[in-house]
């Protein structure tokens, strides 16, 4: 195993200043270390992470950096305060400019913590160099940190923070790294114990197994490869009801890989990376270009694009919107597209335009819809450009409840379960310490869901899920059960849940959506399916 | 002291990547040079404060230096400016 260290504060005890320029000098010395240790990393480092570790040397040498820290210690700071203070200024700046300047905060931040473990003479924080393949434990890990993680030397990751849908956490699942979260006292235990054995598919972690239990573990990975292994073609109940199995994605790239997948088409493709690295709205040309090459990756298969969903919580450079108290309430998904129309229509007719060079299945759907209206506005716009299908996806707990009306104006709906959880649960998404409020276990959020899928059975309409849930292949069940009719989710886990979906009745599977309303707990709910489910099951988990 | 007026180029303004590029050229010639944007002026080789002058794609920019022997390099730099940094 390997440890990360924890979050790094500054010296509270710390003397102010007294000799600026040599303690500027002592900071500059510090700056270079830095930079040559990222500098070595990048060398070594290929694609993505060798651009993420360059651009953080650089930073971490800047001249413009050096001197405010300098300009700090001036006035008598610490010297540890001195550089906290000095990153924090231009961080503030960065953050107010937005979009992707903001996103740079984060590598700010990093170079921060790292000057100041090298002014303390500690080790570096982030993820130490891994000699031999290890279970990374941390008390949390930034994004950057881990979608440069080595899925072949990282051979799972626990922490104590964060929450299941964390980015970090969903960046794990795209690696294929396992990965237990919120699993607390972990770093401590880590510490006092030699040996971590982690079931990322259960969230289980023993400390220090006994032989007994190392080989339950490995019988139960043997196990759960012949499952997998004899799990192809579409995703079919046991008596042969089609559940369509598709894959997030997030970008042209991410269409290719999952395209050569055995899978149905993509249920969400992301299209937010395309607006959110740059300072103006991306052409129509350049995203007719990207929506063919995505259409075309999966050929007849199915592929239902996302329109934009940004908004104060993923603030885009160019849209100049006000920042707000509550960005997760606020004008986010289809709300800013009604509001910047241009961003809207740009985007539907570059939709449109790659539709008729490829006349592929396109499915076209509306984030964060919320009433009747909403759905009504988005729809005629779709259909106006001879767009085929055209959908909303339901996450704000006012579409779930009133499908029935909101179906009627769309062909279908996908359930986002995060943010449906989320609203439903009124529990922040990314604060991990609300993660048992956030489960897409607990009974009010499963009712929301029987909710939307009754309301789409009076329609007709074909309701998708997309969230997280969808891929877990016990939870899979209990939404086929509720009504879904196509579970979307990371590439990964499509073996998995096509597996599980094959041991299992329709009746069953409503047998065991029935019993998770009827518990009381997300606990309860989870347990109760599970002892109806298949023993097998358990080996997918 | 001499001073030259850039147009900025890059397609997306003078964000991470273009900003990282100007200021490491600016680095690289050894010469001290300030870069200004409506009104204010900071070290250009430096890429947090090139990149919290928040530039954008076709605003106008000055280029600055002491010494007047240094103008072929700071016309390098005005077309470095000018060339779309964004493009690999």
């Amino acid at each position: 195993m390997s440890i990360v260290g924890t979050a790094i504060g500054v010296d509270s005890s710390e003397a102010p200043s007294h000799d600026p320029e040599g303690d500027s000098a002592t900071v500059q010395l510090a700056m270079q270390r830095v930079a040559e240790q990222l500098r070595a990393r990048a060398e070594r480092s290929s694609g993505n992470a060798k651009d993420v570790l360059s651009a953080t040397a650089q930073l971490a040498s800047d001249r413009g950096l050096l001197k405010t820290v300098t300009g700090h210690l001036r006035n008598g700071e610490g010297i540890t305060s001195a550089v906290h203070n000095a990153v924090g200024e231009y961080a503030e700046k960065l953050q107010r400019l937005g979009g992707y300047m903001a996103e740079r905060v984060a590598d700010l931040h990093d170079v921060r913590d790292r000057v100041i473990c090298e002014l303390r003479g500690e080790d570096a924080p982030g993820v130490p160099e891994l000699s031999e393949p290890s279970i990374l434990v941390a008390k949390d890990l930034a994004p950057a940190e881990t979608a440069t993680l080595d899925p072949a030397i990282v051979l799972g990751i626990i922490t104590e923070e964060g929450g299941p849908t964390s980015h970090t956490a969903i960046l794990a699942a795209q690696l294929g790294i396992p990965a237990a979260v919120k699993v607390s006292g972990i770093v401590q235990a880590a510490h006092t114990s030699d040996e971590l054995a982690l079931d990322g598919g259960a969230g289980m972690v023993l400390v220090d197994p006994s032989a007994t239990e190392i080989t339950e573990l490995g019988e139960r990975s043997a196990r759960r490869t012949v499952l997998l292994s004899g799990s192809h073609g579409q995703g079919l109940t046991k008596d042969g009801r089609h559940i369509a199995l598709l894959a997030n994605i997030g970008s042209a790239a991410d269409a290719t890989k999952a395209a050569a997948l055995d899978l149905e088409g993509s249920g969400l493709f992301r299209t937010e990376f395309m607006f959110l690295d740059r300072q103006d709205a991306p052409s129509v040309e350049e995203q007719t270009d990207t929506y063919t090459r995505v259409i075309e990756s999966f050929g007849n298969r199915r592929v239902v694009v996302r329109t934009l969903d940004a908004g104060a919580d993923k603030p885009l450079a160019f849209t100049q919107m006000p920042e707000e108290e509550n960005p997760a309430l606020g004008i986010r998904g289809l709300r800013l597209g009604m509001r910047k129309q241009e961003l809207l229509d740009t985007q539907l007719e570059a939709l449109s335009r790659a539709y008729r060079a490829t006349h592929g299945d396109l499915w076209v759907m509306a984030p964060m819809v919320a009433d009747v209206d909403e759905a009504h506005y988005f729809a005629q716009k779709v259909r106006a450009l001879g767009l085929p299908k055209v959908g909303v996806m339901i996450e704000v707990p006012a579409a779930a409840l009133r499908a029935s009306r909101v179906l009627r104006e769309v062909d279908f709906a996908s359930i986002g379960t995060n943010d449906l959880a989320q609203y439903t649960m009124a529990a922040d998404r990314l604060n991990g310490e609300l993660a048992g409020l956030l489960s897409p276990w607990q009974p009010a959020v499963l009712e929301m869901i029987s909710f939307a899928c009754k309301g789409g059975a009076t329609t007709h309409s074909h309701i998708g899920v997309c969230g997280e849930a969808g891929g877990d292949p016990l939870l899979a069940l209990v939404l086929v059960g509720l009504g879904v009719t196509s579970l979307s989710m990371a590439p990964k886990k499509v073996a998995a849940v096509r597996a599980s979906l094959a041991m299992h009745d329709c009746s069953r599977c409503q047998e065991m959506a029935q019993a998770a309303l009827d518990s009381s707990t997300a606990a309860q709910a989870r347990d109760a399916v599970i002892s109806m489910a298949d023993p097998a099951v358990r080996d997918l988990l | 002291m001499i001073s030259k007026t850039a147009i900025v180029g890059a397609s997306s303004g003078l964000h991470a990547r273009p900003a990282a590029r100007f200021s490491q050229a600016v680095a690289d010639s050894g010469i001290d040079v300030d870069i200004t944007f409506q009104g204010t002026g900071v070290d250009a080789s430096s890429v947090l404060e090139v990149m919290t002058l928040g530039v954008g794609s076709g605003d106008e920019v000055t280029l600055s230096t002491a010494n007047d022997a240094d103008a072929s390099t700071l016309d390098e730099l005005v077309a470095l400016l000018a060339s779309d940094l964004d493009a690999e």
